[in-house]
């Protein structure tokens, strides 16, 4: 199996002033396959999603330490520029967030964001990124109306869209599908199992049917610790931990 | 059957000092209502009552001229104009500085109510005082004379904190999904203010305009010692921006003080009222139509 | 379709990544001089407070150290042009404490039972016809109020108590409480209008009725705001000068009803356009008085507010 690994964390610790969030996380992500973070809530699986492209930098009194290497890379090297991993390093998040802009913007504010100004080259990243998120078909004839004005759903891959237009290199999803209705969710499941061919995807999820539908590997997370990570399918049918077994037999959660 | 039962229920419940104490409390808030809308009404209607007759478009326009026997306010409404734009163009980049660095970058908790407790105090200083420091700092110190650009700084020190506040205020009702979303995209945090942030909370930035403007425009004191009385038309943009603002004269509330306290030209001050209400009118329903359109989104 | 529009060259495994220097240099600069920038802004308000303060300290000192703290307080003589000049502000501060307490004591209880018509008594609709007026008379320059006060309060004085002038502290006494109105209202009203429903109807299904409902659940709960509204109101009073300068007659009396006064900040403005030396630097020294007053009133104001909050 193709292992090459494209972000690894190594004895990553996170405090919340004095709230120990993560303890000596070890895990590896590997390219062009779906990750899902699992867990129940409050257990460390979206803020360990917020360490990979440094969104935790936003919260104040946060504190981490340990290694988290993108490509090699050490990305809490102060010398990194946190602009250009965020870009390498999409994120959608929980609840839809489009801008309060027209569908066209939300997609070209990344690539402008960037440098891009060409009005061509825009209007072709942008349908470019709306196919990647099938949701082209839907908007092409809307491009210049408020994305505020589309379904939750549709918000939700407009957000994909816009965030697959900078190209990035990894896509982490924080809960992208728990506040959308059961269609929206299955097709925005259906576009990462697409996706995953182009891109390295990063889930969390409290949703372990979900994760076994969608993912390849699996992390359990509890209590800030990383119990075990494996190949979905090992880690549902033969869990090595008890705490694990007991999660995804529905014991707690 | 229902109108009984009430009866009875009112017969049986009320005591005779609870009675006596309902009809009271309930008369003096009618007392009061009636006293303050009849001041209301009174207020209103003696100012428009003596002003509005010596209105005309004359006196809105004219420079006043004793040989043409003219009365006028044209300079004084200009000057208005003037002051108000050159303590805009100085307030507004320096108020919404302040509030991005307050909601947007600071992390240190002591620096930020530092400086709120600052602005806070700034809002509570009466304008008499900003008076004197505006003639003993900006007239006297720096030099710079009863003119335009003494007046105009003064009166930044005295709108800050509006512009400050109102734009903390819509700072804060930007979601922070949209900060999320943009610096998750690889914004820098400039960038993300400027396209995300700033687009985003216009409103409440044009409402704190609206407010220091209103405040401009009833301001008298700093003015009056600051810029000084001189009703004159001022031959403003004949020797470029540094005469411009070298010059002085009187604003709108300065040409009312001057009619009323040093002319005794008391229907002429009425008529400078009226137009002030007007203004204040138009900046009220101004603020309360954005501060709606804020609320909304 | 699909595939194609996925086709984005796969980055290779493991490839050196390397960060795109140059033009992210230039971006960062910008970053850092807004962020600057920002903070510059930021510090500048603190800077005007320091500013004024350390101004009307040292410009306000000489001339109380020249006069003497006591006499400078408690002399009951203000002649600050005649030959032997006299420099003692008591008047001065008994009239503002006098004026602003009258104040208080008439608009005050007229702007809380206002507030409760608004809030609790009023139809809806008259309620939305009153509001914008209040607003209106909060926003009218103080200046209009003065010369209403002058042309309407100052005879009424004169030919009700058959005084020489009319002007007067009571003159004075009732354009500041004209002038406080609008923002007791309106404070109290908001405060009035955040108690939660729930008390009032736990207190209506008691039994009590709505009037001794609103004075007795309604008003203590809206304590903090309405004391806000107060202190607000004698901020406002304390402070104001060119309304009062038209109705007070501006004569350094020791404050009485129906004589001319001077207050703290009319002293300032009568003499500010005109003085000169030791007169001038007394009336800084007045300023850091006043201003000392003004500080007082915001730190109580501040610690209402928080007790509001917590």
């Amino acid at each position: 199996m193709d292992q090459n690994i494209i972000l690894t964390a190594k004895g990553l610790n996170l405090w919340y002033s004095e709230n120990h969030a993560l303890k000596d996380i070890n895990l590896d992500i590997p390219q062009n396959q779906v990750t899902a973070l699992i867990g129940p809530s409050g257990c460390g699986k979206s803020t360990f999603l917020k360490t990979l492209d440094r969104m935790n930098d936003l919260v104040p009194g946060v504190k981490i330490e340990g290694s988290v290497q993108y490509r090699g890379l050490e990305i809490y090297d102060p010398k990194v520029n946190v602009t250009w991993l965020r870009k390498q390093i999409g994120m959608v998040f929980q609840k839809p967030n489009p801008f309060p802009m027209s569908i066209y913007d939300n997609i070209a504010y990344g690539p402008r964001t960037h440098g891009i100004r060409n009005k061509k080259q825009l209007d072709e990243i942008v349908e470019k990124a709306l196919q990647g998120a099938a949701i082209w078909d839907e908007v092409k004839d809307r491009l210049k109306k408020s994305a505020l004005g589309l379904s939750g759903g549709q918000q939700q891959r407009i957000c994909i869209a816009r965030a697959l237009a900078v190209e990035p290199d990894v896509l982490l999803m924080d809960e992208a599908t728990s506040a959308l209705d059961p269609i929206s969710t299955s097709k925005i499941e259906d576009l990462i199992a697409d996706l995953k061919k182009s891109y390295t995807i990063v889930i969390v999820t409290h949703n372990m049917q979900q994760a076994t539908r969608v993912s390849d590997r699996c992390a359990f997370f509890l209590h800030g610790e990383l119990v075990e990570a494996d190949d979905t399918e090992k880690l549902f049918s033969v869990p090595r931990d008890k705490r694990t077994e007991d999660y995804i037999t529905g014991r707690f959660g | 059957m229902e109108n009984v039962n009430n009866q009875l229920v009112m017969d049986q419940g009320l005591s005779a000092s609870r009675k006596v104490y309902n009809g009271v409390m309930r008369a003096l808030i009618y007392v009061a209502a009636a006293i303050v809308v009849a001041l209301l009404i009174f207020l209103l209607a003696y100012i428009f009552y003596r002003g509005l007759p010596n209105l005309s478009w004359q006196f809105l326009t004219a420079e006043e001229s004793v040989v043409k026997d003219i009365q006028g306010i044209g300079p004084a409404i200009l000057n208005t104009l003037y002051v108000i734009v050159a303590t805009l163009v100085v307030v507004l980049p320096l108020g919404v500085g302040a509030a991005i660095y307050l909601t947007e970058y600071a992390t240190n908790h002591k620096l930020v109510s530092t400086i709120e407790f600052a602005t806070e105090t700034l809002a509570g200083i009466p304008s008499i005082i900003y008076a004197l420091v505006g003639v003993l700092v900006f007239a006297e110190s720096l030099a710079l004379g009863k003119t335009l650009v003494a007046g105009a700084f003064t009166l930044v020190i005295m709108t800050l904190p509006t512009v400050i506040r109102t734009t903390q205020e819509s700072l804060k009702t930007v979601p922070q999904s949209y900060r999320e979303g943009s610096l998750g995209l690889g914004s820098g945090k400039w960038h993300m203010i400027r396209t995300v942030v700033l687009p985003s909370s216009i409103d409440g930035i044009v409402t704190g305009c609206i407010l220091s403007i209103g405040r401009i425009v009833g301001e008298s004191a700093v003015l009056l010692y600051t810029v000084g009385m001189s009703m004159r038309m001022q031959d403003f943009f004949q020797n470029g921006l540094e005469s411009f603002l070298s010059s002085s004269g009187s604003t709108l509330s300065v040409a009312l003080y001057v009619y009323a306290k040093v002319r005794a030209d008391f229907d002429l001050a009425f008529s400078v009222a009226v137009v002030l209400i007007v203004i204040t009118l138009v900046i009220n329903l101004a603020a309360k139509f954005l501060g709606k359109k804020l609320k909304k989104n | 379709m699909k595939e194609k529009a996925l086709s984005k060259p796969l980055a290779q495994p493991q490839q050196e990544v390397s960060q795109p220097e140059a033009k992210s240099g230039n971006v960062h600069v910008l970053e850092s001089a807004m962020k600057l920038i920002f903070f510059i802004c930021g510090f500048i308000a603190i800077g005007f407070v320091l500013v004024i303060t350390v101004y009307l300290i040292i410009s306000g000192l000489p001339a109380i150290r020249e006069v003497g703290l006591v006499e400078f307080l408690f002399g009951t003589e203000w002649a600050s042009t005649a030959e032997q000049p006299k420099f003692g502000i008591l008047p001065l501060i008994l009239t503002s404490v006098y004026g602003t307490a009258g104040a208080i004591v008439i608009g005050v209880p007229i702007g809380f039972l206002m507030a409760m018509f608004l809030s609790k008594v009023a139809p809806r609709r008259v309620a939305n016809v009153i509001r914008p007026v209040v607003d209106l008379l909060a926003g009218i320059p103080s200046i209009v109020y003065g010369l209403v006060g002058l042309m309407v309060l100052v005879p009424l004085v004169r030919t009700t108590f058959h005084t020489a002038a009319g002007e007067s502290l009571l003159a004075s006494i009732v354009v500041l409480a004209v002038m406080i109105l609008p923002s007791i209202i309106s404070v109290s009203e908001t405060a009035l209008n955040a108690v939660p429903r729930e008390y009032e109807e736990a207190s209506l299904a008691l039994g009590a009725t709505e009037i001794e409902t609103y004075f007795r659940v309604s008003a203590p709960a809206a304590k903090s705001g309405i004391a806000a509204a107060v202190v607000l109101g004698v901020g406002r009073a304390i402070g104001e000068a060119m309304a009062i300068m038209m109705v007070a007659g501006n004569v350094a009396n020791m404050p009485d009803l129906l004589s001319s006064v001077r207050f703290l900040t009319t002293g300032i403005a009568v003499e500010l356009a005109y003085s000169s030396g030791l007169q001038r630097q007394a009336l800084f020294s007045i300023g850091l008085v006043l201003f000392l007053f003004i500080m007082c009133i915001n730190v109580i104001l501040n610690v209402v507010l928080k007790r509001k909050k917590g």
